[in-house]
């Protein structure tokens, strides 16, 4: 049955939006991509790892950018764990696994950002194994001086570029770089509204739906995801209004770690069947990373350098310089989503996120902010374990909090 | 006179001479780190790869290196202890062992490989050079000395397999602008360039004899052991000592010690005597374990097995493939030092070194150590195996140890399997295996 509210809006658009965001991110085929080169006769994808590169420049060489993730628990890993010893996280077997079935064909190259060393590893793999694909490296400054680190990182910039309009065969323009800018900048601003929103009424913008929608948009052209997200907002605001989505004592809890490989998306799901309502995580920063609005007139690439050398933002791929505290953003994280406690969701064998941990609870104890830890992978399959730690971790908050 | 009867006495190991001098330089490092404060010295925590030794020296500088003590409390059966303590505090089983064996040493007092407590850091020199847990190490001893300034190096990887003269600059500007500096500010002191250079040159030239010695094992019968005494070779020059003349001195002592082996015809100088005979020389990739250090070494001199080249020689330096400190242009050799070293390479880069390695030093086979701890080397191994295989031609092996959690050591499998690849080898040298058909015929 259709309910058409007040707003005029239909309630049953809402789960046909985020089904179709779920399909997309469920993709393993990339079939979305492999559509929209159908229908962009002799354009080109190009894919990238997380946590940060700067999609605006691929998308500014004429190509779509497209996030690989990993395959959450639907693929089954036999080539990829050939490739990595037990120790190692799951996210590069899946993606050596997508790349070896030949899913990853209908991208012309891969760029690895330098988040950790199984990355920038990956990076070398890509280029023994797919030696016919572009295999980038993208080294990102951890000196945050303008002029220095932005010297060098405007220099990696351009490297890219060439790089990439090589792929292309597109000879763009500064135009097109600030007209790039001008569409994630959107892009990011709408990210920022949902988070804004979902921290305000989780109930309404379940954290599970805001996932979906956001990982949607590693595979979907930048356009398309504005659009979806702008009506999405729309939506909840009439959902805002019908009141149709009831809240729950739930407690609000802060994700914390889950910065580069993805939980599946049923994790994600049973956070909030365990009385938990995420009002803030660090799930695909590329999203949000840089903040805002990066200037979209003048040097399109100086812009983007500055944004980055501005960049407050924390996360276990990047260096917090002398003179700051780590854990001084997760704090303020949690204080400004009205957060009552962190979890911890760290994927296992993942050096950066488990290594930061004991600082960032250490910061929390300081602040009186509770916590707890687990860890996953991609391909968790058991769900009870965590459900009940997440819970127990919410009835905590609930019986407790305010002691 | 031994008593044959003593069944708790120590067994008699062979040392070198050179091992006995770096003995003596190390102790004499750590007790000049216990009296830095009464000396007005101050003291330097860096790491390995991309460290910076002529320029902390030229500072007048104490460095100390958190890697070599893990993997000295590693030798000495004290990392367990270390690592369950740092467990205890929060940090995760999954992680690299270096970096909790290191913190739980602190937690425990801080107590370095001679039993002498290791002062407090002046300064932290992050070299983030090749391996990106130096980062979060390093933001941990920060942690531990909120008062402790730190001075990052960013040294870029050579992800497309070379470094580019904009990565070289990015480097020396900031030698120039932030490290340089903060020694100036921590130590009171002016930069003094002819002071590094004059170190500079110095390490030049215990990197001839440093390279000479590692090429000795082309000869037929291999004087040294380029992995498990490899780690004692290149003990002076990835530490405290490049760019003194005492690490000149043991170079120079060392060399003639392996030069007399050549001329004697005689294998390396195993803990349980000269090697006689090698029945198989082999390139290893990784670094070794240090919990049960001597144990994994005789499984391989057990065997009659050489290793007559390794690339965990190399995270300290790549001087074999003709890198030299050059004085003359001291911050740029600095830099490109640092941008050389083995783990900075890309897997593609690592693969041809190795491959190099085989082919150079006619080896029969190769062995990937495979540690737990370090994703740096690690990650990708089991793709090198293949790609050095199909260009050697020659069969890789693979076991898998950490550097100093003894949990990950087990001595059993790692035993198994080097005999199995051993057999292997054998059986390969001995010619090719008759066919299947000819044999029943």
């Amino acid at each position: 049955m259709i309910t058409t509210n007040e707003a005029g809006g239909t309630l049953a658009e809402l789960p046909r939006l985020v089904e179709k965001c779920e399909a997309v991110c469920l993709d393993f085929d990339f079939k979305t991509v492999s559509d929209w080169k159908e229908k962009n006769p002799g354009k080109k994808a190009f894919g990238f790892l997380p946590t940060y590169v700067p999609r605006e420049l691929i998308h500014a060489a004429g190509m779509l950018p497209v996030g690989v993730l990993g395959a959450d628990d639907s693929l089954e890993i036999v080539r990829g764990d050939a490739c990595f010893q037990s120790y190692i996280c799951h996210l590069p077997r899946s993606v050596v696994e997508l790349g070896m079935t030949g899913r990853l064909d209908c991208l012309s190259g891969m760029m690895f950002p330098s988040t950790c060393d199984v990355i920038r590893n990956l990076s070398g793999i890509w280029k023994l194994q797919f030696p016919e694909k572009v295999s980038l490296y993208f080294d990102a400054p951890q000196n945050f001086d303008m002029q220095i680190g932005g010297v060098f990182y405007r220099r990696v910039l351009e490297e890219i570029w060439e790089a990439l309009l090589k792929v292309s065969g597109v000879a763009a323009t500064n135009e097109d770089i600030l007209a790039s800018i001008k569409l994630y900048n959107e892009n990011r601003r709408l990210t920022s509204v949902i988070y804004d929103m979902r921290s305000a009424r989780p109930w309404v913008a379940p954290a599970s739906e805001v996932y979906i929608l956001m990982r949607a948009g590693m595979q979907l052209p930048v356009e398309e995801h504005n659009a979806i997200l702008t009506r999405y907002i729309e939506l909840i605001e009439d959902e805002v209004t019908a009141g149709s989505r009831r809240e729950l004592d739930n407690a609000r809890v802060v994700v914390s770690g889950s910065f580069c490989e993805q939980p599946p998306l049923t994790l994600v799901r049973t956070l909030e069947r365990s009385g938990c309502y995420v009002v803030e995580d660090d799930y695909m920063m590329v999203t949000r990373w840089l903040g805002s609005e990066v200037p979209s007139d003048g040097d399109g690439m100086h812009n983007l350098v500055q944004a980055y050398m501005d960049y407050k933002g924390e996360s276990p791929a990047k260096f917090v310089p002398d003179g700051q505290k780590k854990g001084t953003e997760l704090i303020g994280r949690v204080r400004s989503t009205g957060g009552e406690g962190v979890l911890f969701a760290a994927p296992s064998f993942c050096d950066p996120a488990l290594l930061d941990q004991p600082m960032l609870q250490e910061a929390l104890d300081k602040e009186g902010i509770s916590y707890t830890a687990f860890k996953y992978s991609e391909n968790t399959g058991q769900m009870q374990p965590i459900r009940e730690r997440a819970g127990t971790f919410a009835d905590t908050i609930k019986l407790w909090g305010d002691a | 006179m031994k008593n044959e009867l003593d069944v708790d006495a120590k067994p008699v190991i062979d040392k070198e001479q050179s091992m006995l001098v770096q003995k003596k330089m190390i102790a004499d490092h750590f007790t000049k780190l216990t009296q830095a404060k009464d000396l007005g010295k101050k003291v330097v925590y860096t790491f390995v790869p991309g460290n910076l030794t002529e320029l902390m020296l030229s500072f007048d500088t104490l460095p100390v290196l958190p890697e070599i003590n893990a993997l000295q409390s590693g030798m000495r059966k004290m990392s367990g202890e270390y690592i369950a303590e740092a467990e205890r505090h929060g940090h995760s089983e999954d992680v690299c062992t270096y970096v909790k064996c290191d913190i739980g040493m602190m937690l425990k007092g801080n107590i370095g490989p001679t039993g002498q407590k290791i002062p407090d850091p002046d300064l932290l020199l992050l070299s983030y050079t090749g391996c990106f847990t130096f980062l979060k190490w390093f933001e941990l001893l920060r942690d531990r000395y909120p008062n402790c300034p730190v001075a990052m190096l960013h040294v870029p990887y050579q992800g497309e397999g070379e470094y580019t003269p904009e990565m070289v600059k990015y480097v020396v500007e900031q030698l120039q602008k932030e490290i340089i500096p903060k020694f100036e500010k921590v130590t009171g002191n002016d930069f003094n360039e002819d002071a590094l250079k004059r170190l500079l040159a110095n390490s030049a030239i215990a990197e001839e004899d440093l390279v000479w010695v590692l090429e000795a094992a082309k000869n037929p019968i291999s004087p040294i052991d380029a992995y498990f005494g490899g780690v004692y070779y290149i003990g002076p020059i990835f530490t405290s000592f490049r760019g003194t003349e005492s690490a000149i001195e043991y170079y120079k002592q060392l060399r003639q010690e392996v030069q007399a082996r050549i001329d004697a015809g005689l294998g390396p100088i195993t803990p349980d005597g000269p090697m006689e005979e090698q029945k198989f020389r082999l390139v290893v990739e990784g670094p070794p374990n240090w919990t049960s250090f001597r144990e994994f070494w005789k499984m391989f001199y057990d065997e009659g097995a050489v290793v007559v080249a390794s690339t965990y020689t190399k995270v300290g330096g790549v001087y074999d493939r003709g890198f030299r400190h050059d004085p003359d242009k001291p911050l740029e050799t600095m830099a490109e030092y640092c941008l050389g070293c083995y783990t900075n390479l890309n897997l593609p880069d690592r693969v041809k070194m190795m491959a190099d390695y085989v082919k150079d030093y006619n080896a029969d086979g190769f062995l990937m150590n495979s540690v737990k701890s370090c994703n740096s080397f690690s990650s990708g191994q089991l793709v090198m195996l293949r790609e050095v295989e199909k260009l050697t031609g020659r069969a890789g092996g693979f076991i898998e140890t950490d550097l100093v959690d003894p949990r990950y050591f087990s001595a059993s499998n790692v035993k198994n399997r080097l005999e199995s690849y051993f057999q292997m080898l054998a059986q390969k040298k001995a010619g090719p295996l008759e066919s299947a058909e000819e044999v029943t015929a």
